[in-house]
């Protein structure tokens, strides 16, 4: 178990900076989710950590200690890919056992520590059977018993559960944390879903265009995001560009002033509203924040129905309301006639 | 058109490509049962005198021990250099990588005789610069073979690679495994089924080889192809067609078995 140092790491092809000096540190059993959209730099990074890219500048270090050079079968690390990539010939025993006859391990031993291995993904029954004898969830289980099994420093998992279904990926995902916490050990995970993102890590480093775009706790990121990128990777639908005019005081680009949280100021600001703290009311109620609009679209969501609205002054706005399902209001029709209002405390103000 | 109709179109389409591929060599088939002495149609009665004959006949069982010894070489010689220069080729990123794949398919597209003449004029410089000889030897007509087998290996053995995912090999270096233990432990095993075909095809077109062969047998190394044509050249009966016929018998097992271990259609 080690700490581990991105020093500002680069990779560039070709004259394009995939990695853009790239700095984190990671502390000893932490799970720290690298999370952007495809092309941000999330996996070069990732792989430049497992030896598998070299860095263009920059130092990885590990424990203090400088793998920046190191191919990756010198740098004890565990790695997860995204298709598993278990070794289609050798059965599942043969894939973790894999790891410990490279460490030259006496044979009892190696045979035990497989064991301890799929115990611990509860798979200690397939061990004769091949990997494409095995589910999705069953595969990802043995890779992951196969990069513990060598009891890496560090943990690195590449997208691992995006080849799974909705019911299974939920599960895997608490596994993997479970596991991690268990073990304690130090775990770099790569995702572009902001879900999993926050349900699994202890911190979560938005990534955009090779740069880190935001860090921070779950709860930080999603309630505080720093850009209009940041509120629109975490689910913010509304984004109202416009200028501070006062304090706590805010005018959008369509002329309308509305409270914001006191504390901010400047232009070129949108105001980031997420579409469940936007309420829609009888059209004659008036109040702070509260705007008449009518109803554009509806799109049912099972648990959640989202209402597109167009305010007079001819805003766009998503709001989110619990559906009958979950105890929510009558829907609303298309064309209704309604008032869109929120809290002034629940926007944010995020640079333009 | 109904696609029942069009369907049928292409169905009758097959049949024809089929028959046209298919027909002479059943054509071969038949005549080396006939009984004329002198090749003729139609049949006067039907005999396996022919294949007695041909295995009876020096030229054609040594022309055959040749033609199987150079081509099992011949393979040998593919595999030892075509499955690194696969590896190379596809795994490695250096300058003039594509340029180098051309010049090693290359082989295949040069017309056999054009392929031929040229190595002969250069073993027969090669003979002057060095004053040993090449063309007519055993190691000349290997060479040669090894030559018209490698571009087949590499097109398969490629093949085979660019199917394999590359975290197969990832995977054994972040468990712990040299570049040599991932490739003897995983790539060679996950690749083995392409390796398989570009053996028996290689084994294949060195054995059916005539166009480069013609130019560098030497006395007393006349491969089974090279003994046919001469036989050809002053008699008229059913033992070529007997001879051709065990061939097509040998060559069809073969392409079966190694479209078994990897689909051929794939790598064409």
């Amino acid at each position: 178990m080690s700490d581990v140092v991105l020093q500002s790491i680069v990779k560039r092809y070709d004259g394009a900076l995939a990695v853009d000096h790239v700095s984190l540190a990671i502390k000893e059993g932490e799970l720290v989710a690298l999370l952007g959209p495809s092309g941000c730099g999330k996996t070069t990074t990732l792989r430049m950590i497992g030896g598998f890219i070299p860095v263009t500048e920059g130092r990885i270090l590990v424990g203090g200690r400088d793998l920046t050079g190191l191919p990756p079968n010198k740098r004890n690390m565990g790695f997860g890919f995204q298709n598993y990539a278990l070794f289609p010939h050798m059965s599942v025993g043969e894939n973790v056992a894999f790891g410990l006859q490279m460490r030259k391990l006496p044979k009892a031993e190696i045979a035990r520590k497989v064991q301890i291995a799929l115990d611990r993904v509860k798979l200690a029954h397939l061990a004769d059977r091949l990997p494409k004898q095995l589910s999705g969830g069953q595969q990802q289980r043995v890779a992951l018993a196969r990069a513990l099994v060598i009891e890496p420093d560090v943990l690195l998992l590449d997208e691992p559960l995006s080849n799974l279904d909705a019911q299974l990926r939920n599960e895997m995902k608490l596994e993997i944390r479970a596991i991690q916490q268990q073990l304690g050990i130090t775990t770099v995970f790569v995702t572009h879903d902001q879900d999993e993102a926050l349900s699994v890590a202890d911190r979560v480093v938005l990534m955009r265009a090779g740069r880190i775009e935001q860090q921070g706790a779950p709860d930080d990121l999603f309630g505080r995001p720093a850009s209009r990128f940041a509120a629109e990777f975490m689910g913010v639908t509304n984004l109202l560009p416009g200028e501070v005019c006062g304090a706590g005081r805010f005018r959008l680009d369509g002329g309308e002033e509305v409270a914001v949280p006191m504390g901010a100021a400047g232009s070129d600001l949108s105001l980031a509203l997420r579409p469940e703290r936007v309420a829609l009311g009888e059209p004659g109620e008036a109040g702070a924040n509260s705007l008449p609009a009518v109803v554009e679209f509806v799109t049912y969501r099972g648990l959640v129905i989202d209402y597109r609205v167009r305010t007079t002054s001819g805003l766009t706005l998503i709001a989110r309301r619990p559906s009958p399902a979950l105890g929510g209001p009558a829907p609303l029709a298309a064309g209704q006639p309604v008032r869109a209002s929120w809290l002034p405390e629940a926007g944010v103000l995020v640079p333009a | 058109m109904e696609p029942l109709a069009i369907n049928r179109v292409y169905a009758a389409i097959s049949a024809i490509v089929l028959a046209f591929v298919v027909l002479p060599l059943g054509a071969v088939v038949w005549v080396s049962f006939f009984a004329n002495r002198i090749l003729s149609f139609p049949a006067t009665g039907y005999t396996f005198d022919w294949y007695v004959r041909a295995w009876q006949m020096d030229s054609f069982r040594n022309g055959f021990v040749t033609s199987v010894e150079t081509a099992l070489i011949a393979v040998a010689i593919s595999l030892a250099l075509g499955v690194p220069a696969s590896l190379a080729l596809v795994r490695g990123r250096f300058p003039g990588r594509d340029a180098i794949q051309t010049l090693l398919l290359s082989p295949m597209v040069v017309p056999g005789i054009v392929g031929g003449a040229a190595l002969f004029m250069a073993f027969i410089e090669l003979e002057v610069l060095l004053d040993v000889d090449i063309s007519g030897t055993l190691p000349g007509l290997l060479v040669a073979h090894g030559l018209i087998a490698l571009p087949w290996t590499v097109r398969l053995v490629t093949a085979s690679l660019v199917g394999m995912s590359p975290a197969y090999e990832e995977a054994a270096q972040s468990l712990g495994a040299g570049r040599l233990t991932t490739f003897f432990r995983v790539t060679l095993p996950i690749i083995k089924p392409g390796i398989v075909a570009a053996a028996l095809f290689s084994f294949v077109i060195s054995f059916i080889d005539l166009e480069k062969s013609i130019f560098l047998v030497g006395p007393g190394r006349t491969t089974l192809q090279i003994a046919l044509v001469s036989y050809l050249e002053w008699n008229l009966d059913s033992t070529v067609a007997a001879v051709a016929t065990v061939q097509i018998l040998i060559i069809g097992v073969l392409l079966l078995v190694s479209d078994r271990y990897a689909r051929l259609s794939r790598a064409f």
